[in-house]
């Protein structure tokens, strides 16, 4: 396939640090780590707590550089996510400040040009924190930083990889490897360059409920926070099929039972 | 088989609608009585299965198709709309999403048990040419709804496969322009892509007709691959197969539900959850599982027009089937020599499948797969060409029961309870 060798070549040039091919180093992403999730397994559902808490750590940390688009506030109180009541929920949007519509007179500007802002309701989506692409390339060196939304779903390795990058950053990069000018060094990304310094601090976030905020357990919790934002119907899906497989086999048991006596004497 | 009607209308009511309009007449003697070989295994469930499939991916998709956006700038989020925002929306998607692959893994199941019986030896050559049409308009519509969603598989799938045309000398590259309705895979394209997908499903129905009433003329072939004889050798439809294909049915849902609800995205690619971006090509492109091996037969011949002949070849090769079997045994229960060959098919299928899923220059074991793929590929034209014509002058079958009764019953018990 001519187009596809050229434009994976296109890829290859524009995108992997050629420094690192250029020490001979394997710099192929590593196996995620095994960390072990509240919502894996036929029956596994978020953990309230975690998602609570991670998505402070969303606000908090990640919101800075990353769009959520698909989530709305009023997301926050549905059942099979982190459950916030709907007044807390009506309490986070109104904290946040998104562009107004026209006023009365059409302006969407006050008199000094500054656009007009309201408080958000729970109707509204989660505002990105740059107005377009480039805007957001200018602020983090050239890099875009993915909208998390669907992040979970969108790499292979899910809820693991993302995890991996988030505590990956204190590995030491082995001799020979060189670090590109404003790359940061994490051996679970695809050529171990990453445009996002380290996001997360210890303690870098203070948790109301006393947990303590050390960088797997927010890694950990900001990653459930993004596998529900990614599937949030995960847990009505896992209740759904428990009574589809049920009304299933409870089906395919008296059919049984009919084919067998009327074939008895067939074959 | 097509005998003479038992339809016996009993009210007034049918009497008047039978000298009219023969429906009912129509359904007793396709569904009820229909005389059906009584030795029917498992592997004849499928017919029933496909046809619970393609109703499930009409009724979904019609469903779909209220609430999808075909615009490339609005499809992704419309299907993440519905994904979140529709009540149910995600097991409408779910359902549609996997049951296309389920659809896939009943007809290619239909497919080898057809082969494997030689369903398509006469008088069943249409039966046969029928569903070839039928999967082929099958994959056609697979392809066009893998676009809809606009993710960097849909977009980049969708560029690849278009492209394929543009290799076909001198005007290929009009070909591939006049599909995208531009000058490259965009907004035009995805509208009518979403166009056919919404067409084909309903020809591919017509066309299922054809292929059931084609069905109902010689009647079912079975695993003995001999005629039937006497009425002792067939069961009235309806009780009989009708309670086995729903049993088999519900297994075969049993299957999907857990796809649908416990791993809904076992089939999908992470890319696809990425929208679409002509900027960035994925480091691998990859078909959707059921298109692989012909995938891996592209891929694994250097020159792109004798690739694409080839992957082509390798369909229409299907069509002429019913004339490269020469031998006068349909069944390979009988025909020692071409079941070896038939199984050493289906493994060189299941190769080139894991082959078109792995990087172009990937190794196993010190063997480059592009030869793998190579000598798989080859193997599966050789098969009908060579292997198919020959092996049935040469092959000494073994003997043939009787009946079928006499097969089922054994030779004492001619008189069956029925």
């Amino acid at each position: 396939m001519h187009l596809k060798t050229l434009s994976l070549g296109l890829v290859a040039g524009l995108l992997v640090s050629s420094a690192a091919f250029a020490e001979g180093i394997d710099t192929k992403r590593l196996h995620p780590k095994d960390e072990k999730f509240s919502f894996e397994g036929p029956f596994g559902t978020y953990d309230r707590g975690a998602l609570q808490r991670g998505f402070q750590v969303y606000k908090e940390v990640c919101a800075a550089c990353h769009a959520a688009n698909h989530l709305s506030f009023h997301n926050l109180d549905e059942k099979g996510g982190p459950e916030f009541t709907e007044a807390q929920a009506k309490a986070l949007a109104a904290a946040v400040k998104v562009p107004a519509e026209p006023n009365d007179k059409g302006e969407t500007t006050d008199e000094k040009g500054v656009p007009l802002m309201r408080s958000a309701t729970l109707a509204d989506h989660f505002p990105p924190p740059y107005p377009n692409e480039n805007a957001a390339r200018a602020n983090n060196g050239g890099a875009l930083p993915p909208d998390l939304s669907m992040i979970v779903k969108a790499r292979e390795g899910g809820a693991q990889y993302v995890y991996s990058i988030l505590t990956g950053f204190h590995e030491k990069a082995p001799a020979g490897f060189k670090v590109t000018a404003n790359k940061y060094f994490n051996p679970y990304f695809e050529g171990w360059n990453i445009s996002m310094p380290s996001p997360l601090a210890a303690n870098g976030v203070t948790y109301s409920d006393g947990t303590k905020a050390t960088i797997e357990q927010q890694a950990h919790d900001v990653v459930t926070f993004l596998a529900w934002a990614s599937e949030p119907k995960m847990e009505e899906r896992k209740r759904f099929g428990f009574g589809t497989m049920a009304f299933l086999i409870v089906l395919a048991g008296l059919l049984f039972a009919a084919y067998r006596k009327l074939w008895k004497d067939q074959h | 088989m097509s005998g003479p009607s038992t339809y016996n209308p009993k009210s007034g009511f049918e009497r008047w609608l039978d000298a009219r309009l023969p429906l009912p007449r129509l359904m007793h003697d396709t569904m009820q009585t229909f005389p059906t070989p009584r030795n029917l295994n498992i592997w004849y469930t499928f017919g029933g299965i496909l046809t619970f499939c393609l109703g499930v991916q009409i009724i979904t998709g019609v469903v779909l198709a209220m609430h999808y956006v075909a615009n490339a700038g609005l499809a992704f989020d419309s299907v993440e709309a519905i994904m979140r925002d529709v009540n149910y929306g995600w097991l409408i998607r779910y359902m549609h999403a996997n049951g296309a692959s389920m659809f896939f893994l009943a007809v290619y199941i239909h497919m080898f048990r057809g082969l494997y019986y030689g369903s398509y030896k006469a008088p069943r050559e249409l039966i046969w040419i029928i569903g070839v049409l039928i999967y082929l308009l099958m994959m056609a519509t697979a392809f066009f709804g893998y676009v809809l969603p606009w993710g960097q598989m849909s977009f980049w799938g969708a560029t690849v496969i278009t492209n394929l045309f543009s290799a076909i000398p001198v005007i290929g590259n009009h070909i591939a322009t006049w599909l995208w309705g531009d000058f490259a895979v965009g907004d035009a394209t995805l509208n009518r892509f979403f166009s056919l997908h919404y067409l084909l499903p309903f020809i591919i129905a017509g066309v299922v007709g054809l292929h059931i009433w084609a069905l109902h003329v010689p009647g079912n072939n079975n695993p003995l691959g001999i005629d039937v004889k006497s009425p002792q050798d067939t069961l009235p439809f309806h009780p009989y197969y009708t309670v086995k294909d729903a049993f088999y049915l519900v297994l075969f849902v049993i299957l999907f539900a857990g796809f649908v609800f416990y791993s809904p995205d076992f089939f999908g690619n992470p890319d696809n959850y990425q929208p679409a971006n002509p900027l960035v090509t994925p480091p691998d492109i990859v078909p959707e599982w059921y298109l692989l091996p012909f995938y891996a037969m592209l891929r694994s011949i250097p020159n792109k027009l004798l690739g694409v002949i080839v992957m082509g070849g390798a369909i229409v090769t299907l069509v002429f089937i019913p004339w490269l079997d020469t031998s006068r045994v349909r069944s390979c229960r009988f025909r020692p020599l071409m079941k070896q060959f038939f199984w050493a098919f289906a493994v060189c299928c299941v190769l080139l499948g894991y082959c078109g899923a792995q990087a172009v220059d990937a190794a196993r074991f010190g063997i480059p797969l592009v030869w793998v793929a190579r000598i798989a590929s080859l193997y599966y034209f050789a098969f009908f060409w060579l292997i198919m014509p020959i092996i049935g002058l040469i092959e000494t079958p073994k003997k043939l029961p009787a009946s079928i009764a006499q097969s089922v019953f054994g030779d004492n018990a001619a008189t069956p309870a029925e």
